[in-house]
């Protein structure tokens, strides 16, 4: 079934790699034997159409949904990943919904997401949030606002800077580009490309494929719970079975858009 | 009925008032962190007085075998899942907490002569008995059932409050007792008295009422309780897990509760099934708010304690019945309020 | 394999057991006996609001005490009101008074409480149950601690049932009563509506149930059960005193009915037996083992709840079940049974539905910009757009779940603003749900049923006593013409759970069509689809446009949407962004670049 167009993969040093994931609801299987893989430093990015199981997959790796498979995570197997494991051992997921504390301030907001550090007795967020605020400076202009009261680009950035305060290894973004204007879409892939210079790795679940084929080094094409295909961003950003995927219309569409 | 009495009444009234509130808090508090109506709120205040009672009789409370027993259970059970996830390590830590904090209680009301401490060591001897039998409860009976429904969830609650009362039955007897007041001063403010014990009450209500209020807007763990009262998803994603944000709330609960127990133990007369009562006028108050309201909750207490107070002068056979339908137009009034067809979990 | 036995020979054999087991039995059984019957009476009551509704009260003992205590009065007092006088020394008369006393008081208690959410209603009944109890202790003329005594036995055709024994077949027979009348109940139009109440009240008001009135009508029937489970009580005792009717037997009521198995109602039996059972000798052993005296069982059966809720939560009924195997009634369905009548179709090309320059603002946020659009009768509309766009937004301004903030949404020239689901459904528009909304354990058929609610009038007590099945009949015969339409036949009696994602889309359309709508909306419903599956849905939705329905559909996969439809409406950003041909709106570029995201 997968169509690799130049091999897998090739990264030195592997943060995650997930195997055979597969999630259930009920009969009907939402993700079927997943395998994907994300190196040290990369973004590495699934796209695919609404429906395909996007969501799902990063929800089962990050432990909120039960799921079959193996997921590896930065040396350690976990079978059945728990939330607050992967949170502590330096995964984070900003979800589709940002799942903010809408009542809290943004300065909250923030400090909470440091509480796992803050638990396993590293007391630094003081300097990791000048750091948030450096990237965010909107963030910092709004720091006393409550979370509730922000627009929706501010929501994503908070969304972010909240899951930076862990320091984490892997980033897992959920459609950050949902819902938002094409300008501050815009802003939101220009801080992931800074993420990946500050060393973060980065996995990104996106409907917007040309944004997410421009920023990602290496992406896989999910439909209807399956890899499709997968291989090097740029590659996949001009292959036409990608716009097929998406829409549907298969040679129709490849005429029009060579036009 | 006179200025006097009206001032007698009224004192009475804001003393209980006091006491509703800050049950009411914690219920609002158990409820927004684990959706638990946690109607055994009230056990802990007759827990809480009527350990102090043991403990001042020179007797070795009752309710130490049962936090041994709890205790005991709660190792099987957690040592088996940390031995089964590969970490040994937490097993020092857990049956540190489980075993040994309940053991060297029981050794250290056998050896030290409790009875002739003061009466501060004494109450904190109590504390120290009854409130972590509140993170225990939360382990052992509402953890494993976490996500279920809130009818569940209540049922649940009920059973455990009539298992609670009548192990309080076999641990404390049927008969009621009191305590020694803090304080025999009387103090004189304008045409009425007002006795020591009530101001302790107050106050102490006041000063936790603060307190918990700064640990909620100015810790770490305050915030992540209200975080995850807020956003169970967010919270999880932030490492808080519900199982750790439940063991504190119910630590709250439990410690909340028994004070309450050992503040109104010297005014009234604690029988084993006394708290269920006391705790089902701190819901009166707590839905006041809506279940989610503090200051509501805390302004229905006061209405709770003065009515109740005044309607004993008035009408003393009928308290109860009064008290406890002023619920139905307080229903009402939140009816009237929110009216969609919703889903309920 | 298995022997099966029939559902009716097992009856047989327990009903035969039950007209024996006075005559065989010592007296301390059958009073045992009595007993169970008594409590089952009220935890059937409870089976019904808790675990077929999702309702809980604490408050029950309260209403058997209202019976109690109204009989007590009417046959002991010497002197009753004028307005009572014809009430008085009558035991029958006496319940009569007391069913209809209990009856207003649960509307009042009622309508104060049930429009509350779950966990109100609960609290509101161990208050209100508390204050009852203090009542009983409290008036005069109710004996106050010490209670009413004298209470004469009941006679029936002049016989005074004066023994246990005797009086063991009045008990049993109320309680055979209420346990037929109520199976009779959830098998019916009404029946269906209830058990929607647990789970599916958004979705059964879209189909026109009014949920407020079933939530009302099974709280009434659990509190006349417990009303005449208090009145036979009374009449056992021969006397009554507060004791039986506080808050703590309120919970043991509702012990009963959650450890027998609280959706069943075989269940409030087996409830009431292991309780009563278990506290007799419970009541024998605990003191012995302590050493003192007191109802140190209570501990035993919190305990016992606990463990229940935590490892068993649908009680033990369906484990006995599983030890007997019965074989499983299929009901039949009568093909000879008339068509129901059908509302006259808009003519084709006429517009049924408008949205007129729809906003609809959330804070700061603006999810729908300035939206119009319109569905003829006899066309398909698509409404598309990427995820976020607005399109659910859209949907629920035109389905009355939400209202804009500014312009409006005419439905057959009427506002839809302002109306509820209800009434909406009752105009002829008819919904699918994007998330699935459907009774995971009830059949497709019934399902399906709920669809044609409002195409039936029948009510609690026609269902009780099986004067409905004429009706019954035609409305699961339209169900089921709409199930084999959609092309789930196959599946008609099969719980709607087992069904697969795609399947229950279809279900979904199937009940939509039951109502007889004139306008469909369709969410989504070709999501989770196999290619075939799809073909099928699309052959059927050009079918029902043929017939002059019309049809809004929005979706995502525009593979569907393309060969299908007659316009495409296309959203991005809350906005229209373009409308028209399938074709053309294919070719657009705005379209394309919402789809596949902005080049730089």
């Amino acid at each position: 079934m997968n169509a690799n167009i130049h091999g897998s993969n090739l990264i030195l040093k592997t943060v995650l790699e997930v195997r055979d994931l597969t999630v259930s609801y009920g009969k009907v299987e939402a993700l079927s034997n997943a395998n994907i893989k994300v190196g040290e430093g990369q973004i590495v990015t699934v796209i695919g159409p609404n429906g395909a199981g996007k969501t799902t997959m990063l929800s089962a790796i990050m432990g909120l949904l039960e799921s079959r498979g193996k997921v590896d995570f930065d040396g350690t197997i976990e079978g059945v990943p728990v939330v607050e494991r992967m949170v502590a051992r330096g995964m984070n997921l900003v979800p589709e919904k940002r799942e903010l504390f809408g009542e809290m301030t943004v300065e909250d907001n923030l400090v909470l997401g440091a509480f796992q550090r803050h638990r396993s007795g590293h007391r630094d967020h003081a300097q990791t949030m000048e750091e948030v605020y450096q990237l965010f400076p909107r963030l910092k202009e709004r720091r006393s606002q409550l979370a509730g009261t922000l627009s929706g680009g501010e929501r994503q950035m908070l969304a972010v800077g909240r899951a930076l305060m862990a320091k984490p290894k892997l980033l897992m973004l959920d459609e950050p580009s949902l819902g938002l204007a094409p300008l501050i879409v815009r802003e939101i892939f220009r801080i992931i490309s800074e993420l990946r210079r500050r060393g973060v790795s980065i996995l990104l679940v996106e409907q917007n494929a040309r944004a997410a084929l421009q920023v990602a080094d290496y992406a896989y094409v999910l439909e209807t719970g399956e890899i499709a295909m997968e291989g090097p961003a740029r590659q996949l950003a001009d292959d036409p079975r990608v716009i097929e995927a998406y829409l549907g219309l298969g040679g129709k569409h490849q005429e029009m858009l060579s036009t | 009925m006179d200025f006097q009495i009206a001032m007698l009444l009224g004192q009475d009234g804001i003393t209980n008032g006091a006491i509703y509130a800050l049950l009411a808090l914690a219920l609002v508090l158990v409820f927004a962190v684990t959706r638990v109506i946690f109607i055994p709120q009230g056990e802990f205040v007759s827990y809480g007085a009527l350990t102090l009672v043991m403990i001042q009789a020179g007797a070795i409370p009752a309710t130490v075998w049962l936090l041994l027993g709890a205790g005991l259970l709660a190792a099987a059970l957690d040592v088996r899942l940390a031995l089964r996830a590969g970490q040994p390590g937490r097993l020092v830590r857990l049956l540190g907490w489980y075993v040994a904090y309940p053991l060297a209680l029981v050794a250290l009301l056998y050896t030290l002569p409790v009875k002739d401490f003061p009466m501060a060591a004494q109450i904190l001897f109590a504390l120290a008995v009854v409130v972590p039998m509140g993170p225990l409860m939360y382990r052992l009976i509402y953890q494993p059932i976490a996500a279920a429904p809130v009818l569940v969830l209540l049922i649940v609650s009920v059973a455990v409050h009539v298992a609670m009362v009548g192990l309080g039955l076999l641990f404390f007897g049927a008969e009621g007792s009191r305590t020694p007041p803090f304080s025999e001063a009387r103090f004189e403010m304008g045409p009425v008295m007002v006795s020591g014990q009530t101001i302790w009450v107050v106050v102490s209500s006041l000063v936790l009422i603060v307190a918990l209020y700064q640990f909620f807007e100015r810790t770490l763990y305050g915030k992540a309780l209200r975080a995850t009262a807020i956003n169970r998803v967010g919270a999880r994603l932030m490492g808080i897990s519900p199982a750790l944000a439940g063991r504190l709330t119910f630590f709250l609960a439990a410690l909340i509760g028994a004070l309450s127990g050992v503040l109104i133990a010297p005014i009234t007369t604690i029988y084993y099934d006394t708290g269920f009562l006391i705790g089902l006028k701190g819901f009166v108050a707590a839905i006041v708010g809506g279940l989610a309201s503090y200051p509501m909750a805390a302004a229905g207490a006061l209405l709770v304690g003065l009515l109740e107070a005044f309607s004993s002068f008035w009408a003393s056979a009928h308290k109860e019945v009064i008290v406890f339908t002023l619920i139905i137009p307080v229903l009402l009034w939140r009816s009237l309020r929110g009216r969609h067809v919703e889903e309920e979990e | 394999m298995k022997p099966m036995f029939s559902p009716r020979l097992i009856l047989g054999v327990f009903l035969a057991v039950l007209a024996v087991a006075p005559l065989v039995l010592s007296p301390f059984y059958v009073t045992l006996l009595n007993y169970i019957g008594l409590y089952a009476l009220v935890a059937l009551g409870l089976v019904l609001l808790t675990g077929v509704g999702g309702l809980t009260s604490f408050g029950q003992a309260a209403f058997v005490g209202l019976g109690a205590y109204t009989t007590a009065v009417l046959t002991t007092a010497t002197e009753l009101p004028g307005w009572l006088a014809w009430a008085g020394g009558s035991p029958w008369l006496a319940l009569v008074v007391g069913l209809v006393f209990t009856a207003v008081v649960a509307l009042v208690l009622g309508s104060l409480t049930l429009r509350l959410s779950g966990h109100y209603l609960p609290l509101g009944t161990i208050a209100w149950g508390i204050s009852l109890y203090f009542l009983f202790g409290t008036l005069d003329t109710l004996g106050g601690h010490t209670g009413l005594t004298g209470v004469p036995p009941i006679t029936v055709f002049g016989f005074e049932l004066d023994r246990g024994e005797e009086l063991f077949y009045l008990i049993w027979l109320f309680l055979l009563s209420a346990v037929f009348t109520t199976q009779n109940l959830l098998d019916s139009r009404e029946g269906r509506a209830i058990r929607a109440l647990k789970g599916g009240m958004v979705m059964a008001e879209a189909m026109g149930v009014n949920t407020a009135r079933s939530r009302m009508i099974i709280f009434v029937i659990a509190a006349l059960h417990a009303c005449a489970s208090g009145w036979l009580y009374a009449h056992l005792q021969r006397f009554v005193n507060p004791t039986p009717f506080g808050l703590h037997i309120g919970i043991e009521y509702l012990f009963m009915a959650v450890v027998g198995g609280a959706g069943q109602v075989w269940g409030a039996l087996v409830g009431a037996g292991v309780i009563t059972i278990a506290k007799q000798w419970l009541q024998d052993v605990l003191p012995r083992i302590f050493g003192q005296s007191g109802n140190f069982e209570v501990i035993f059966f919190g305990l016992m709840m606990v463990i229940v809720l935590q490892r068993a939560r649908d009680g033990l009924w369906p484990l006995l079940a599983r030890l007997v195997p019965v074989r499983a009634t299929r009901r039949e369905l009568d093909a000879a049974a008339e068509a129901l009548p059908r509302k006259p179709l808009p003519a084709k090309g006429e517009v049924i539905l408008e949205a007129k320059e729809v906003t609809r603002r959330f804070g700061g946020l603006v999810a729908n910009n300035n939206m119009s659009l319109s569905v003829r009768a006899g066309e398909i509309l698509a409404l598309i757009g990427p995820n976020g766009a607005g399109k659910s937004t859209m949907f629920n301004q035109i389905s009355g779940v939400d209202t804009p903030t500014s312009g409006e949404v005419l439905f057959l020239g009427r506002a839809v603003a302002g109306r509820d689901s209800r009434e909406i459904a009752r105009m002829g528009m008819s919904r699918t749900f994007q998330h699935v909304k459907l009774l995971p354990t009830m059949t497709v058929l019934e399902n399906v049923a709920i669809g044609a609610h409002l195409r039936g009038d029948k009510g609690v007590l026609s269902s009780a006593w099986r004067l409905d099945r004429n009706q019954e009949a035609r409305l699961l015969n339209e169900a089921a013409r709409q199930i084999e339409r959609v092309g789930l036949a196959e599946h008609m009696f099969d719980a709607a759970g087992s069904l697969a994602l795609g399947q229950q889309r279809i279900l979904e359309i199937a009940r939509a069509l039951a109502a007889d709508p004139c306008l469909l909306l369709l969410d989504e419903p070709a999501a989770g689809l196999r290619f075939k599956e799809k073909q099928a849905l699309a052959e059927l939705l050009r079918k029902l446009r043929g017939e002059g329905i019309g049809i809004l559909l929005v979706e995502h996969d525009m593979d569907f949407v393309m060969g299908l439809v007659n316009r495409v409406v296309v959203m991005e950003f809350g906005e229209k962004i373009a409308e028209g041909l399938p074709e053309d709106v294919q070719r657009n570029p705005a379209v394309l670049e919402a789809y596949l995201g902005g080049v730089e």
